[in-house]
């Protein structure tokens, strides 16, 4: 133990490295353009770039989007479904949906499509009992006929197959007979939850990116082991903790979304060594922003997670939600006179007009550019394109100066990504202004303080390197599993001691997966919960719980606790039913000190980080900005706004007002004051 | 002097937030899964003076679009002529009456006065639908009832809450004539909360920007939605469209009902001509004018989504020639159906004449049916009563730009369909097939989407099946072109013989004995453009995915294999 940890994390542009030695406490840190379609071209030239000793290194934990990418460009293997007679059409029919609201229109491509989904005689009932046997020939005959038809991989999904796996247990052994490979997925296997469209769902996703993921991770290992990296590759789940490589793509489609769910565990570590656990994550890229709600510097895990329209994965994720906006949102105003802020956006190609790739629609960033907020040294020519637009296209019709055009759509776009992220606050039963604001990403700093303002929150922090947050989480990422057990019984029908075994077996069975690993942990806790509702009821709410072995009474009181927490209600004459039962079980990485994240040497008074100033647009007029350089900050930094701090990955914006200071890890705390 | 378009702008999405705010804290804390889960409930502000909409929540059921204008209207006018109660700070009024500005009885209105220092500034005012408010059948849905007094307890507005404390009488009075009352309160209180919610967000509103901008925001929005609303009308060229849509049956009396519709573009404006329209019906097909104002509305908000839900955005819309048609009933005409079926033919008929004007932008007809399937019944096995429903999605219309969607949500609700696996661990029915309904999606350029093919056999007990449904008879219209959709077909297999409703998509109470089966395919959706000009290489992929049998897409497509 003792040598080099890396992580690595691919994102649409940069692929991002944090190399850190635990020994001297020294951080080496590597930004390389990402490299498609073989991530691994990537990966290895930002290990080359951080000069990283692979013969030495400890371990590498890694952060890919080869299975989010392949899900939402539908670039899916050949994969093939055999399921229940009847019900082949189950993954195209969904649930009876349209993708928004208003608007009677709309399209939808099946994970599997139809001549690939084929049927078998067998049927169990809702209990588990079986009511027609499995036709084992039929089953054989299906098998040949989707290999003929050029499947690479193969889903078994029968119904009711949560309440008793026999039939699917058995198809598995006849397929695995006959099918050339192991990517053949059962679908109580992976999720053994009622809800035929889900499951199936969960079951096809995973399928078809399995033998993706597995050739993948298997050609990087290969690179590393030949460039003499001995130790075991990790690989980021969803679920913001990491697995082995060897074991990954057998539930590959846990790996979907596990770059934002890297951001999320970056910033539960950053916020609980700050002593900060309630953060509301805000992460701003080029086309969305990505918004977390932590509680106690724990990320909040979602079962029920739809990644796109009618595309449900309900496994276990990092809650993550998109609130719309980006960078390249584009401003406009509509036929009757009013300024409207996206949800069109020249993403990052063409990009906004100051990119001068050849956008010519006023975007978001454009008006930080206008407003002072960004360098205009930085965009050089553009940054008249994107006046000229602003001018055109808002400034005119409004009757604004370009400059009142460009606080409008940064006003609007603000009132707007307010509402949806308190929208998604509320929605989890939270106050924003309980939280604070964790600011990462290449815009977020630029915004964090006004959206605090309008939500109220008080106070922003902004990470020592917002820009590499994905790769820190690789870093700090502990190993993790998780188990659902669905029971849906009423509490008071419930065998108390069942429930206490199957806890108890969920936590072994962890606590074995985690020891197989053979990595230096601190430790190894299980958290436990249950999802419970009111007798009558079809939504659930979470219940935290100590430990495994609670008694009936103190179910239904802690349910009835975080019920009026929640809702404000209190109905004691109702009774509960226990639906399902979770386990999370946790191998703990030794504590990574982040003081290594910024620069030792270099720290300045406040006088000598100072760059010089430059007119920035605040509350109707411009006013002369000092800028700072932040590697130069001092650590017992105390400065009030207006400011703007730069560094190489963003730009932090201090509104007048706003109040400055830092701790040791290099963390910028604002205090945002109230909105002017 | 006006506000600044900003900060308009800003307030405008404000208004937005609080109702969002409500809807979400109604469906979160609501006990029944048809507002929990189905999300069918609205929340909004409306007007002190005459009750017309101010903002309404985005995430309500498109049903309740402008609804609640009319019955908080009517709760204004009956307290200036005395036949209501004076409102006071923390009251909430509660009504279900459908002929005071409603839709039908269990879509239950909360309506509550907003002060500031005093002041009456508006009302906000909510719809739940409640699984029940007695009448004939469980659910409220009896496709065979004659009169109001069938479908349900009818409320007229009183005050459930005085001053913030709930009236003990008025509850016990509903609760004695309601089914599963036990369970409402947990609703009630929901529906409640959520107004309370509303009050709060909407007092921050007005501390932050100061009462008088709120208020003159609110007056200059009615005059931007207008504005919006009538800048799409601009894109409708100059002319007058006439379409019609068919309801089966009124499910008492079999014969159709006749939608006749003229839309008109007058100047910067449209009417809706509704003259020629059948009388009023006998049985529960009946709509009221609030419902049907409604369904102009939300058909036309299906067609321009970007325009905020506002009165101003009805102000252009004028809708004439309902007087004296089962599209205006009046007491005691039954109304159940209105909500969940005349509604969406109402939109049928602004759809396909609305495609005439704006073909690149209205599809061809959608399956336009909330597929109600009811059973009720004994299970011996766990010795207890039950009711079950069933509803299900059809095709969607082809468009302009793509085929239409397969298993569509209704036009008028958002709700999801629940999962085969659930319903059969609830009820005694075992689903046979679950399927896409195969050559039901209209033929055209771009063809129909397609319906729903499932089959669910009896286990136990004595049961008894109730249909509500629609376009049995007449096919989801196909425009520019395309074919129609597929009929809606019910057929209930007993003892191994094969019945059909003699109303086609109506019936109730139609007993079912172990091994009985219920078989329905719902509408495929029209198609749009004609079956010629469709690619071949995505008939014959049709035809190798089996959606269309090689004779259909030979006969529909004069395809060759």
């Amino acid at each position: 133990m003792g040598g080099q940890v890396a992580g690595i994390d691919v994102g649409g542009t940069f692929t991002d490295l944090v190399l850190l030695d635990p020994v001297t406490g020294a951080v080496k840190l590597a930004k390389v353009p990402t490299t498609l379609p073989n991530q691994a071209g990537g990966v290895l030239a930002a290990l080359d770039e951080a000069g990283a000793d692979l013969a030495t290194m400890d371990l590498i934990v890694h952060g890919t989007t080869t299975t989010t990418n392949a899900v939402l460009e539908r670039n899916l293997c050949r994969t093939g479904l055999i399921t229940t007679e009847g019900f082949r059409d189950v993954l195209e029919l969904g649930r009876r949906t349209r993708p928004q609201a208003y608007g009677m229109s709309g399209r939808f491509t099946p994970v599997i499509p139809r001549d690939l989904r084929l049927e078998v005689p067998e049927r169990m009932d809702a209990r588990g009992n079986v009511l027609t046997p499995l036709d084992e020939d039929a089953l054989r005959e299906r098998v040949a006929r989707l290999l003929e038809a050029g499947c690479e991989s193969l889903v078994i999904h029968f119904l009711h197959a949560y309440a008793n796996p026999a039939h699917e247990l058995r198809a598995g052994q006849i397929a695995r007979e006959l099918w050339p490979n192991d990517h053949i997925t059962l679908g109580h296997a992976l999720l053994s939850e009622s809800r035929e469209f889900e499951r199936g769902v969960t079951a096809a996703v995973n399928a078809s990116v399995q033998p993706l993921l597995e050739r993948y991770v298997g050609r990087l290992a290969g690179e590393l082991q030949a460039r003499g990296y001995a130790r075991d590759l990790l690989v980021m789940n969803g679920n913001g903790g990491m697995v082995s490589a060897r074991a990954v793509s057998r539930e590959a489609v846990k790996t979907v979304m596990s770059g934002p769910a890297s951001g999320v565990m970056a910033a539960c570590y950053t916020g609980r060594r700050a002593g900060v656990g309630n953060l509301i994550t805000y992460d701003m890229g080029g086309t969305s922003t990505d918004v977390a709600l932590i509680r106690d510097a724990r990320a909040p895990v979602s079962n029920e997670i739809e990644v796109e329209y009618a595309m449900p994965i309900h496994v276990p994720m990092v809650d993550v939600r998109t609130v719309g906006a980006g960078g390249g949102s584009i401003a406009r105003v509509d036929a009757a006179g009013m300024l409207r802020v996206g949800p069109e956006s020249a993403g990052s190609d063409p990009g906004p007009v100051c990119y001068g790739r050849g956008g010519t629609r006023a975007t978001i960033s454009d008006a930080n550019l206008i407003l002072g907020r960004l360098p205009a040294s930085r965009f050089g020519q553009a940054a008249e394109a994107a006046r000229a637009a602003m001018a055109d296209q808002i400034a005119r019709p409004l009757g604004l100066s370009v400059e009142q055009a460009a606080e409008a759509v940064l006003r609007i776009a603000n009132t707007h990504m307010a509402g949806a992220i308190r929208m998604v606050s509320i929605s989890m039963g939270a106050d924003p202004r309980d939280f604070a604001l964790f600011a990462f990403g290449g815009a977020g700093p630029l915004h964090a303080v006004a959206l605090a303002r309008e939500l109220a929150i008080p106070r922003v922090l902004i990470p020592a390197r917002p820009g590499i947050t994905n790769a820190l989480g690789c870093v700090v990422a502990d190993l993790r599993h998780d188990f659902v057990r669905t029971l849906n019984r009423p509490l008071d029908g419930c065998d108390m001691e069942q429930v206490h075994a199957i806890w108890a077996a969920q936590q072994a069975e962890g606590r074995a997966l985690i020891g197989a690993e053979k990595l230096a942990l601190k430790g190894i806790r299980a958290e436990y919960s249950a999802d419970m509702q009111f007798i009558g009821q079809t939504h659930l709410l979470r219940v935290p719980l100590p430990d495994g072995t609670p008694t009936r009474e103190a179910l239904q009181q802690r349910f009835e606790a975080a019920y009026h927490a929640r809702f404000k209600v209190d109905l004691p004459t109702i009774r509960a039913n226990l639906v399902n039962l979770n386990c999370s079980v946790i191998g703990e990485r030794p504590e990574m000190d982040l003081r290594a994240l910024i620069a030792p040497d270099g720290r300045r008074d406040l006088a000598g980080a100072l760059t010089g100033n430059r007119p920035v647009w605040f509350g109707g007029g411009w006013q002369d900005v000092p800028v700072y350089w932040r590697d130069h900050l001092p650590l017992d930094l105390h400065l009030t706004g207006p400011a703007i701090i730069e560094q190489m990955d963003t730009t932090t914006i201090v509104e007048p007002g706003g109040i400055v200071t830092s701790d040791a890890e290099g963390n910028l705390f604002i205090e945002v004051g109230h909105a002017a | 002097m006006p506000l600044d378009p900003v900060t308009l702008a800003v307030i405008q999405a404000g208004l937005q937030q609080v109702c969002d705010e409500m809807d979400l804290s109604f469906s979160r804390a609501a006990f029944s899964p048809v507002i929990a889960e189905a999300d069918d409930r609205s929340d909004g502000i409306y007007s002190a003076s005459d009750g017309s909409l101010i903002a309404q929540g985005s995430r309500g059921l498109p049903v309740f679009v402008g609804v609640m204008q009319f019955s908080t209207r009517t709760i204004i006018e009956r307290i200036a002529a005395g036949e209501t109660e004076p409102p006071d700070e923390g009251d909430i009024y509660i009504v279900n009456d459908p002929y005071l500005g409603g839709t039908h009885l269990m879509d239950v209105r909360f309506a509550m006065p907003f002060y500031r220092g005093g002041r009456l500034v508006c009302w906000l005012s909510n719809t739940g639908h409640w699984p029940d408010t007695g009448g004939a059948v469980p659910g409220g849905f009896s496709a065979s009832a004659i009169s109001a007094e069938q479908e349900g307890l009818r409320l007229p507005p009183v005050k459930l809450f005085r001053k913030g404390v709930m009236n003990r009488d008025i509850w016990q009075i509903v609760c004695s004539n309601i089914r599963v009352s036990e369970q409402r309160i947990g609703d009630v209180k929901a529906q409640a909360g959520a107004l309370m919610v509303g009050a709060e967000r909407l007092a921050a509103l007005m501390d932050r920007y100061g009462d008088a901008t709120v208020e003159q925001a609110i007056a200059e929005m009615r005059a931007l939605a207008a504005r919006q609303m009538r800048a799409m009308i601009a894109l409708v060229p100059d002319g007058r469209y006439e379409a019609q849509a068919f309801v089966d049956s009124d499910g008492v009396v079999d014969r159709p009902l006749t939608i006749a519709l003229a839309v008109t573009k007058r100047g910067d404006g449209l009417e809706f001509d509704f003259a020629g329209s059948s009388p009023p019906c006998m049985g529960p097909m009946n709509s009221v004018r609030a419902t049907t104002l409604s369904s102009v509305y939300l058909a036309m908000r299906h067609i321009f989504p970007d325009v905020p839900i506002s009165a101003g955005a009805f102000d252009p819309l004028h809708v004439t020639g309902v007087a004296g048609t089962f599209l205006d009933a009046s007491y005691p005409r039954p109304v159940s159906g209105c909500a969940a079926e005349v509604s969406q033919r109402i939109a049928e008929a602004v759809f396909a004449a609305m495609v005439q004007a704006l073909p690149d932008r209205v599809t061809a007809a959608p399956a336009g049916t909330s597929g109600n399937f009811g059973l009720g019944g004994h299970d011996p096995a766990t010795g207890a009563d039950y009711v079950m429903y069933q509803i299900s999605g059809g095709g969607y219309g082809g468009n302009a730009d793509h085929d239409g969607l397969s298993n569509g949500c209704s036009t008028i609700g958002i709700s999801k369909a629940p999962p085969v696996e659930i319903m059969e661990q609830k009820f005694p029915v075992l689903y046979r097939r679950y399927a896409l309904h195969e050559g039901s999606g209209g033929a055209g350029r771009h063809r129909g989407g397609f319906g729903l093919d499932y089959e669910i056999e009896l286990l136990r007990g004595e049961a008894r099946a109730s249909f509500v449904m629609d376009h049995g008879r007449f096919g989801p219209q196909g425009v520019e072109g395309g074919w129609d959709g597929a009929l809606n077909r019910v057929e209930v297999i007993r003892e191994g013989e094969v019945w059909v409703p003699p109303h086609l998509s109506k019936a109730q109470d139609i007993p079912l004995k172990p091994g009985d089966r219920v078989r329905v395919r719902t509408p495929g959706g029209g198609g749009y453009g004609p079956p010629s000009a469709r690619d071949p290489a995505a008939v014959a992929e049709d035809v190798r995915l089996g959606r269309y049998s090689p004779l259909d897409a030979e006969r529909l497509w004069g395809w060759q294999a």
